[in-house]
């Protein structure tokens, strides 16, 4: 049995029948076609999934799709405003802040998320932020680096 | 972060390059960020089904009875899928290369030889119809004993994993149990040796844990083809070995791949490939076959794990003699790629140093657990981690600095390595040196000036132990320690001070002896010794 | 009840490719008809940047700016073989089949582009910049679009390229073990600074400083991708992972990241990098491969540094704070080991 429910998806509104239970991932993913947010262990323990729920970063994998009615969600696909990248899209690109890729989008989101309520973090702060966010590949020294490099405005590349 | 320390070795580079050494943003960044690089699982499908596995809870069992029938009729269910189903029901991956014998089933049948194996297979029309079904499935099994360690799986008498190896072990060139490395004589290297060592080292599995798991999407296409979304490491390895099992001819099947959400070596076993594909060919419809993380932490294949004896002997002077190893590689319950990682271990023995008698045995073994496979290091990663805390344990022997020790012992242009051949474009010695100078770790002059490109080949084996003989000594039983460990490095309390013994003398290297080939490098020297030809 | 610092040091040698050789990599390089380049591959990118290091080595070599070059992979139908991804084969092997598809292509829009000037291919040069000029004549130019152009709709030429890069495979002597693992090796050191705290056994990892030599650094922002990220998994397993805690007991296996130990953001320290280069002989100018080795030296770099500190040695890893614990207790304390430095 599907439950019909609504929500706003990067400002745009959506629809989508879900079965009771279903995970805001899989519904992001399978049933709405937002391709951008990514599952990496339907666990709760890796944050690749992270989007924002009404400003706050949650784990969609453990997140009830049908508790999302009527709220607003934000993944990485609406970072972007038409052309421009957001300032953290930049930053990651000037400090090669990605190799395989598969865990930038929730890693974007936890930042932004960051950056949202507090837009002067200490390095403290970004890892505090980012800690719930597992990255095989960069050894997340680039990642801190781009968060801080946002914060401050700046995204030009530092030798 | 990172500095390019361009001088060094500047003479043998032309860095007149206009595209390579540039720092270019690399071709999918902009995806990353964006969320649009597209893995395997990136691309969706009207009538998408999905297979999940049911997979053994034991480590060692006969398969009495499989009941599928109540699974069969579950909500949603399209197809069972089980092990008379897949065409080529037993494969080796290292088959593509004619190495080792097909000793893998797809799906299980009558054994079960790892907790986790996979006995069956549901395709349904969602992840959570498909595990609900796999619930259903009633199988029983009569326990059988299993081994665990890879010492006890040698013994005679133990438990036999693996049907095609019934001794436990991976066969080498149809008549030895291991791989042989046998240069000089160690055992008259050790009796010439100031101070003998002998320890044991393992290394555990690792989860390669990508944070994107094993899957692939096999979907029939308009021709008759497969296409097969797929995060392999290896996109034609993996689609002759899902044409294999599939009995399919390699051109039915259409890999897509490329952009893969991490690997570190554990994405080339094909694990979702070949049942993928099976599932479309059996329903027509598109299938995916994704590991949960969980599958993928306990039953995708890890780093396996390496027990690893090393025997050095050592000289006050600071060089190594002899050095001995006996490796274990624990490959789990079924070959994969252990038995490559076995003789790639023997090949980086004894390390990038220059030692003149060296012995390894190298063992692939079977266990009850797990199949291991390769991962960042393969063959090389738990050997280096024994090696270099040797290294320390036998400066520390005689009181030597650990990385002065290294410089000296360390390969040059022109040295003979173990397995005969010669040494070239080094450069241990230069890295020991910049590092040692950025940390402030201080190096003797001595060792400051010393270079990979100096005092190689013929010039290496002045003051040095030179016993050895002509050919390698019979083949002796499989090296098996049975002492305790000997932690042969405490000084006793008596000792004399540990002083710094005077680095060796070091006069002119002697000019190379000239050879017909008008090579300047020791190997004619070496070749001629053991009667054998540098290739 | 106290911390104690030390420091150990590992060096190690990496070999180049699939051991023995015999893993070939094959690449098709052509032009469209504006004159920009596809690398076509069925090589895998796992984030180690393949697509990004072939693409600069085509334009190199090429004699085009990189933004000419897209290279796509991996797709059976359209990429040539290659072996795979792995090995550290993919820069040495993939990169050298893309050298030889490139000096193809570049031959034939060299002669194009000599038909068009009415010169000798001999007398002509790449600016790297999309244009082709006569050797001390540069006005006398044409651009490699006009040339494209030219090739496949006035000359009748496919401006194209074929490449494989196949190390032969290597017997192995049953009884000495006599063998060709590769044809190069890149190079390593690593000094790693440690804090052990002597009460709980937790190990901080507190620098690391290193050098790698890897023949050539292609893109050095990939190399140090590959070698900042290649130490946090060293020190990891060093410190953390095992899917097997009492290995060979198969209990307590990990089945989630809560249980599955990796250090965090908040775990990594400073590391100094330094990169040599030492070109291989056979390396897409003289480039070997750091993606593996890039972890190996830490973790013997890690042991030797809590024997520095506290005087224990742990054989077996991971290094736990447990481990240290026992092997403290056994020693009756802790105590920085005395070394001549």
């Amino acid at each position: 049995m599907k439950t019909p429910i609504q929500f706003r998806l990067n400002g745009e509104e959506v629809a989508a029948f879900v079965e009771s239970g279903a995970n805001l991932l899989d519904v992001l993913r399978e049933t709405v076609g937002d391709l951008s947010v990514k599952g990496g262990c339907w666990q709760g323990t890796c944050g690749t999934c992270t989007v924002l729920v009404d400003g706050a970063p949650r784990l969609s994998c453990l997140t009830l799709a049908e508790a999302c009615a009527g709220k607003s969600i934000e993944s990485v696909a609406g970072l972007r405003r038409g052309a421009d990248l957001h300032p953290l899209q930049n930053a990651f690109m000037e400090r090669f802040a990605a190799q395989c890729g598969y865990c930038t989008p929730g890693m974007l989101m936890a930042a932004k998320a960051l950056l949202d309520r507090n837009p002067a973090p200490t390095r403290e702060d970004v890892v505090d932020a980012i800690c719930g966010n597992i990255c095989r590949c960069t050894g997340y020294e680039p990642i801190i680096q781009a968060v801080l490099d946002a914060a401050r405005g700046d995204n030009r590349r530092r030798a | 972060m990172l500095e390019l320390r361009k001088d060094i070795f500047a003479d043998e580079r032309d860095d007149n390059l206009k595209e390579v050494g540039q720092p270019t943003q690399r071709q999918d960044m902009l995806g990353h960020v964006t969320g649009t690089s597209p893995y395997y699982d990136d691309h969706r499908f009207g009538n998408l089904l999905h297979l999940k596995l049911l997979r053994s809870p034991h480590a060692h069992a006969r398969i009495r009875s499989i009941d599928d029938s109540a699974a069969a009729r579950a909500p949603g269910v399209k197809r069972i899928i089980r092990g008379a189903d897949v065409p080529v029901n037993l494969n080796t991956l290292l088959s593509l290369i004619q190495f080792g014998k097909d000793d893998e089933p797809s799906l299980a049948t009558d054994v079960v030889r790892y907790k986790g194996e996979p006995i069956l297979g549901v395709v349904a029309t969602s992840e959570r119809a498909a595990l609900e079904a796999l619930a259903l499935v009633r199988v029983s099994y009569d326990p059988l004993p299993a081994v665990f360690d890879v010492e006890e799986a040698l013994k005679p008498g133990a438990v036999s994993v693996n049907a095609a190896y019934p001794k436990n072990t991976f066969e080498y060139y149809g008549k030895y149990d291991h791989q042989k490395l046998r240069f000089g004589d160690v055992e008259a290297g050790f009796a010439h040796s100031d101070v003998v060592l002998e320890e044991r080292y393992q290394m555990s599995p690792i989860e390669h844990a990508p944070t994107e798991t094993n899957g692939s999407i096999a979907v029939p296409d308009t021709n008759g083809r497969f296409i097969v979304y797929t995060s392999t490491q290896a996109l034609f390895f993996s689609l002759d070995t899902a044409a294999k099992i599939n009995a399919m001819q390699s051109n039915q099947l259409h890999f897509i791949g490329g952009t893969v959400g991490g690997g570190f070596g554990g994405k080339v076993d094909t694990l979702t490939e070949p049942l993928s594909i099976l599932a479309a060919r059996l329903t027509g419809a598109p299938v995916r076959h994704r590991l949960s993380r969980h599958e993928e932490m306990q039953f995708g294949s890890p780093r396996g794990a390496e027990r690893i004896y090393i025997k050095d002997g050592v000289k006050r002077d600071g060089r190594i003699v002899a050095r001995k190893v006996t490796a274990y590689f624990d490959s789990g319950a079924y070959t994969r790629l252990s038995s490559y990682a076995a003789v790639k271990c023997a090949a980086h023995i004894p390390g990038p140093y220059t030692i003149q008698n060296v012995s390894a045995d190298v063992y692939c073994v079977f266990t009850n657990r797990t199949p291991a496979t390769a991962m960042r290091g393969f063959g090389v990663t738990a050997l280096d981690f024994a090696l270099e805390c040797q290294m320390d344990k036998l400066a520390v022997a005689i009181g030597m600095d650990p990385l002065e020790f290294r410089i000296l012992n360390a390969y040059r242009d022109g040295d003979m390595k173990a397995h005969r051949r010669e040494a070239k474009n080094c450069a241990l010695i230069e890295c020991a040196q910049v590092a040692a100078e950025k940390a402030h770790w201080p190096l003797g002059d001595e060792y400051r000036r010393m270079s990979s490109r100096q005092g190689g080949g013929a010039a290496r084996t002045g003051g040095a132990d030179r016993t050895r003989a002509p050919a390698p000594a019979a083949p002796a039983a499989p090296a098996r320690p049975s002492t305790p460990q000997r932690v042969s490095y405490e000084r006793p309390a008596a000792a004399a001070p540990v002083t710094a013994p005077a680095p060796p003398p070091r006069s002119a290297p002697p000019p190379p002896a000239a050879s017909p080939g008008g090579s300047t490098h020791g190997a004619p020297r070496f070749s001629s010794v053991f009667g054998t030809r540098r290739r | 009840m106290a911390k104690h610092r030390g420091r150990g040091v590992a060096t190690i040698n990496y070999p180049i490719g699939m051991n023995l050789g015999g893993d070939p990599s094959q690449a098709l390089v052509h032009s469209n008809p504006s004159g920009k380049f596809t690398v076509a591959l069925s090589s895998i990118d796992l984030g180690q940047g393949m697509k990004s290091v072939t693409r600069q080595i085509c334009a190199e070599t090429l004699g085009v700016p990189v933004e000419d070059v897209y290279v796509d992979t991996a797709d059976s139908d359209t990429g040539p073989h290659c072996m795979g991804s792995f090995a550290s084969r993919g820069t040495h092997r993939v990169g050298n089949a893309v050298m030889a598809a490139a000096r193809e292509a570049r031959a034939v829009m060299m002669e194009a582009a000599a038909e068009e000037l009415e010169v000798d291919p001999g007398d002509l040069e790449t600016d790297g910049k999309g244009s082709i000029r006569v050797k001390g004549a540069p006005h006398r130019s044409i651009s490699v679009r006009d040339v494209a152009v030219a090739a496949q709709f006035r000359q009748g030429r496919t401006i194209s390229g074929r490449g494989i890069f196949l190390v032969p495979l290597s017997d192995v002597n049953p009884e000495t073990g006599e063998m060709s693992p590769a044809t190069c090796y890149a190079h390593a050191c690593l000094i790693a600074e440690v804090e052990v705290d002597d009460e709980t056994g937790d190990v901080t990892v507190l620098k690391m400083t290193s050098a790698y030599e890897v023949g050539r650094a292609l893109n050095p922002k990939l190399v140090e991708q590959q070698l900042v990220g290649g130490s946090w998994m060293g020190m990891s397993h060093a410190l953390y992972e095992t899917p097997e805690p009492y290995y060979p007991d198969t209990r307590e296996g990990p089945r989630d990241f809560n249980e599955y130990l990796m250090p965090g953001p908040g775990d990594i320290c400073p590391h100094d990098i330094l990169v040599l280069e030492r070109p291989a002989p056979d390396g897409p100018f003289g480039a070997k491969g750091p993606g593996e080795m890039c972890a190996n030296p830490v973790l013997p770099a890690v042991a030797n540094a809590v024997f520095n500190a506290v005087g224990v040695r742990i054989n077996d890893l991971p290094i736990t704070p447990e481990k240290i614990l026992r092997a403290l207790k056994a020693r009756g304390g802790a105590a920085s080991a005395a070394r001549p430095r």
